[in-house]
């Protein structure tokens, strides 16, 4: 199969449904222009600009702090401090942790300590940017440096400096994932494949607009404004009320457009409270845009992941029986949305394949670094990685093949629903067919006959990896109570509504805030099939407005699940507004309700099209003209109908960290040929591949996009992007010029196919997806390991410099520990 | 300590208009375009010349405009994003983008599409291996490259070249 057609098409020409084409984007003639509203955009009269001062040591007791000289600088209007946004806040930010680490108190600004390097102290309010910057640096503060603890596990020892005293520990969370019998398993096995210890690094994907917010605390009505490109603003407003001491309903929140977000724009609550608390204090508004530096510092990275210990038992054919290992999550410095990484990663707690007896003793341990969240692949993406890099090392070690290998162990198309040791139920794919479609896309045979006749010791070498992944989808909340069973949290849901407006215009907004996404578009596809329109006439509300979008607790746009919630909700209320509108023409047009039919705005009789009234008529029946309809028509007709979408979840059993953790899980194969100079270590992509499986896609160009989108992360973080801190805490990379962000020249072309294996379990047969799963970082370590030889160290590390990559490449010359080790109850394999 | 209140008046021209604006000495050009004269579609996303967000062609070369102090634009001729389409008509760039799904949060491409613009001009028919090197300096999260240079190459092949003149009109 070739690559295939992405289904665009340049105008949108009647078709059979909108569902299902690529159509151009609602979103892009304002973007094209220039003309989209993001956060720096916005403003209010009055509003000052604020600044954050920012501890520069990662680890120090606050002594005191001077704020007298910052005052005193012309168009200084406040400066707020850790201790005073305290006294004006009612409790710590809520805590999701159990056990010790519930006692953690986190405030809107740093009080008594600072716990990482960029940890916010103060934040000044100024007339202009640039005073704010000036006062800032004028206010003096002493601290009393403590030792730092910046490595995940080595926080966990009990000679690790504590971060947070009340906690007297830096485990955040520990718990034991144990499925089937793993002793029995590793005692049983032909062979057991011992792997010291793999490490998955610190990134984010750095949306280009960073965060920010315009808020405003009306002391006379008690409303807090908030403008903010936060892609979950019901979710930041459920943290920030009971510290504000803030009823939901006073919050007013609202997001435009919004300049990617990618997870990492979950975590900055604390922030936004900072703020609400100046503007009170300044009693006007205040404009906050976190500058780059300040983002790379302070705003999110993503999880970094150490594995110990790792055991994998096999059988002689192949057969991979399952693993065991020691996890250690390092989450930073405070809790943000952690520890639910811990168990967000056991929605795929197998991976791709058909293992049965898995132990993971996971920690979440905090350090003195930047707090994570979420960030593309959330939880999930590292402990994928880990299962490639086992699945490859077993191939390279007991010498089979790494594609037959994978092919044996997958979960087999005949398989599905196929439920995973932990009770998660695979809805449905083909992964054997697109790991063949992505070897074909890539051009398997070609490069693998190359690598071949280039061979080893000529300056270069080739070689071809693949990474098999999972994009989980629609998460069941009630995971959460395996990290804390005291938690109220279970299922998911998104709201919309879709109206018809006053001179019958079709109006529909959603509970999401996308950030790219496109859902203007496929919001208007779905809604159009069902009201028989054009997408161009289905008006979607561009972001969100609290005080006129429809929401639940879970709205927002994260963890890809748009395709079914959000288009699940938009699917509901559309069919309601459908019903309503049929049911008024019929009554206008004298007839019954199935004698009509909707055709590009009309309601129309389905035996004589001469008989019709077009929605503008509809609605003046109902808004500006109901003394002429029933009673009983005004009553069960507004022409404003609410949706909200549930899946069908039931609370987990957290004694056995069992059950259905997600609704969907979309696939994806990725396929890598890299070309390694033996000279320098230097890495370069030569082809690559990725074949998607997320069910009925409901714009192809959308999914397409989405995949490059994921890749590109994927391959930047792998060979690009990392953040590393010194042995004091200190950034290594606090700027553009030294994290080095994947450009048009690093990033090849993306070849990419797909196939549709529709999901039986959601309303449309679409998965989730968008976050691609790291698949892209499996495949590229994965075809470095193809390069190095049987001698050398196995890839180790999800990110490859330059210098890490010629490490491997001389380490069986040096006789390096290789990371390694078989034990085999047979001989040969 | 930087003195405040240093000030200097500067006359820039920007998609054609003249602005005659007092700015302090200090102010980056990014800002006074974005803040002081209200056009917001040339984005802010590193402060350090390395996103190209806030990409501009500044007397015909495209520069980043976070790297330059607004009283160096003084007798400046500009163009921004807000620039390329003419009487609601889309530029074959803008065009190009939307049909080949060249975006998606849409935060760098005005940026880009300036870059890209400023490509085409000097070089009309890019390779696939010219166009990335033509768009280098500006980064993009959300789409891997792969339909942004589509899009330019769509247009590049295409022969339905309007790029503008980059002379300042009368108003």
């Amino acid at each position: 199969m070739s690559a295939a057609s992405n289904g665009r098409t340049a105008t949108r020409e009647r078709v059979t449904t909108w569902t299902g084409q690529g159509i151009p984007r609602k979103e892009d003639d304002r973007l094209v222009q220039g003309e989209g509203s993001f956060i720096d955009d916005m403003g209010m009269q009055g509003q000052g600009y604020a600044w954050f001062v920012r501890s520069p040591h990662a680890h120090a007791r606050i002594v005191s702090i001077d704020v007298s000289p910052a005052l005193a600088l012309d168009g200084v209007y406040a400066v707020l401090t850790g201790e005073e946004a305290k006294s004006m806040c009612q409790e710590p930010f809520f805590r999701i942790a159990p056990g010790a680490a519930s006692h953690i108190e986190e405030w809107p600004l740093a009080v008594g300590k600072v716990r990482y390097q960029g940890d916010a102290v103060a934040v000044v309010l100024a007339d202009t940017r640039e005073n704010a910057r000036d006062a800032a640096e004028l206010i003096e503060i002493e601290y009393d440096p403590l030792p730092a603890v910046v490595d995940g596990v080595e926080a966990a020892e009990s000679s690790a400096p504590i971060l947070h005293e009340e906690a007297g520990t830096n485990v955040a969370w520990n718990g034991v994932f144990n499925y089937g019998d793993i002793d029995w398993a590793l005692e049983n096995a032909d062979h057991v494949v011992k792997i010291d210890r793999l490490h998955f690094h610190r990134f984010s994907s750095t949306p280009i607009e960073a965060a920010g917010a315009v808020v405003d605390w009306d002391v006379g009505s008690g409303v807090v404004t908030i403008h903010t490109n936060h892609q979950m603003p019901m979710f930041a407003a459920m943290f920030m009320g009971p510290t504000l001491g803030v009823p939901i309903n006073k919050f007013s929140f609202s997001s435009r457009d919004i300049g990617g977000a990618f997870g990492t724009k979950i975590g900055f609550y604390p922030q936004l409270a900072a703020l609400a608390l100046l503007s009170k204090k300044a009693g006007r508004p205040v404009k906050w845009t976190e500058y780059r530096t300040e983002n790379l510092l302070s705003s999110t990275h993503g999880n970094e992941r150490t594995f110990l210990d790792i055991e994998v038992p096999v059988m002689a054919d192949g057969t991979i029986l399952g693993f065991k290992t020691r996890a250690y999550d390092d989450v930073g410095a405070y809790l943000h949305y952690e520890p639910l990484g811990g168990v967000i990663w056991s929605q795929v707690l197998p991976g791709c394949y058909k293992l049965k007896h898995i132990k993971v003793d996971y920690s979440a341990t905090l350090t003195n670094k930047c707090p994570v969240s979420p960030n593309r692949g959330y939880s999930r993406m590292q402990h994928l990685w880990l299962i490639e890099r086992i699945v490859d090392t077993v191939a390279r070690e007991l010498g089979f093949d790494p594609i037959e290998l994978r092919k044996l162990n997958f979960v087999q198309p005949e398989d599905y629903p196929y439920e995973t040791p932990n009770g998660c139920v695979y809805d449905s794919g083909d992964l054997p067919r697109s790991l063949d479609m992505a070897l074909e896309l890539v051009e398997a045979d070609y490069w693998r006959a190359r690598q071949k006749e280039l061979g080893k010791g000529k300056g270069k070498r080739i070689g071809i990896g693949v990474g098999s992944t999972l994009d989980s989808g629609t998460n069941n909340f009630g995971q959460a109570r395996i990290i804390n069973p005291e938690l109220p949290f279970s299922g998911n849901g998104e709201a919309a509504i879709a109206k018809l407006d006053l001179y019958g215009e079709v109006n529909v907004n959603l509970g999401t805030s996308p950030q790219g996404q496109g859902h203007e578009t496929t919001a208007a596809q779905v809604a159009a099939d069902i009201l028989n329109v054009s997408p161009d006439k289905v008006t979607v509300s561009i972001g969100f407005e609290q005080a006129n979008n429809s929401y639940i607790g879970f709205s927002g746009t994260y963890a890809s699940q748009f395709a079914v919630t959000g288009l699940g909700a938009v699917m509901g209320a559309a069919q309601k507004l459908r019903d309503e509108i049929l049911e008024v023409g019929a009554y206008a047009l004298g007839l019954s309700k199935d004698e009509v039919e909707l055709s590009d705005g009309v309601c129309v009789s389905k035996n004589d099209p001469s008989k019709s009234i077009p929605f503008i008529g509809i609605a003046n029946l109902v808004y500006t003209n109901n003394a002429v309809l029933t009673p009983e028509l005004r009553e069960k007709v507004s022409l404003t109908c609410r949706y909200v979408y549930t899946p069908p979840f039931q609370v987990p059993d957290t004694d056995r960290k069992w059950g259905n953790l997600t609704l969907t899980y979309a696939s994806q194969i990725h396929a890598c040929v890299v070309e390694v100079d033996e000279e320098t270590g230097e890495v370069k992509i030569l082809a690559y591949a990725a074949v998607d499986d997320c069910g009925r896609r409901i714009n192809p160009a959308i999914v397409e996009g989405q995949v490059h989108g994921a890749a590109g992360l994927g391959i930047a973080a792998a060979l690009y992007e990392s953040f590393d801190y010194d042995e004091d805490g200190q950034l290594m990379q606090p700027s553009f010029y030294e994290y080095h962000v994947g450009t048009a020249l690093d990033i090849p072309h993306i070849r990419t196919s797909y196939i549709e294996s529709p999901s039986p379990f959601t309303p449309n047969g679409a998965k989730g997806m968008g976050e691609g799963g790291g698949g892209a970082l499996h495949a590229v370590c994965n075809a470095i390991q193809d390069t190095l030889d049987k001698d050398d160290a196995i890839v180790y590390d999800s990110h490859n410099s330059w210098e890490r990559v010629y490490d491997l490449l001389k380490s069986g010359e040096r006789q390096a520990p290789r990371g390694v080790s078989v034990l085999s109850r047979v001989s040969g394999s | 300590m930087i003195t405040q209140s240093a000030t200097q008046a500067i006359e820039v021209t920007i998609n054609g208009k003249t602005y005659r604006r007092v700015v302090e000495s200090r102010q980056l050009l990014v800002h006074f375009i974005r803040d002081t004269l209200g056009l917001t579609g040339t984005h802010i996303g590193c402060d350090t010349g390395s996103c190209g967000a806030c990409s501009i062609i500044m007397n015909g070369k495209l520069v980043k405009s976070c790297m330059l102090l607004a009283p160096q634009a003084d007798g400046a001729v500009i163009e921004t994003v807000e620039g390329l389409a003419h009487d609601g008509e889309l530029s074959a760039l803008q065009e190009s983008f939307r049909d080949h799904h060249g975006l998606q949060c849409g935060y760098c491409t005005p940026g880009m599409l300036m870059a890209a613009t400023y490509l085409l001009r000097n070089n009309p028919s890019p390779s696939e291996e010219e166009i990335r090197r033509g768009i280098k300096g500006n980064i993009c999260r959300c789409t891997g490259y792969v339909n942004i240079v589509r899009s330019i190459k769509a247009v590049a092949d295409g022969a339905q070249l309007d790029m503008g003149d980059g002379v300042a009109k009368e108003v």
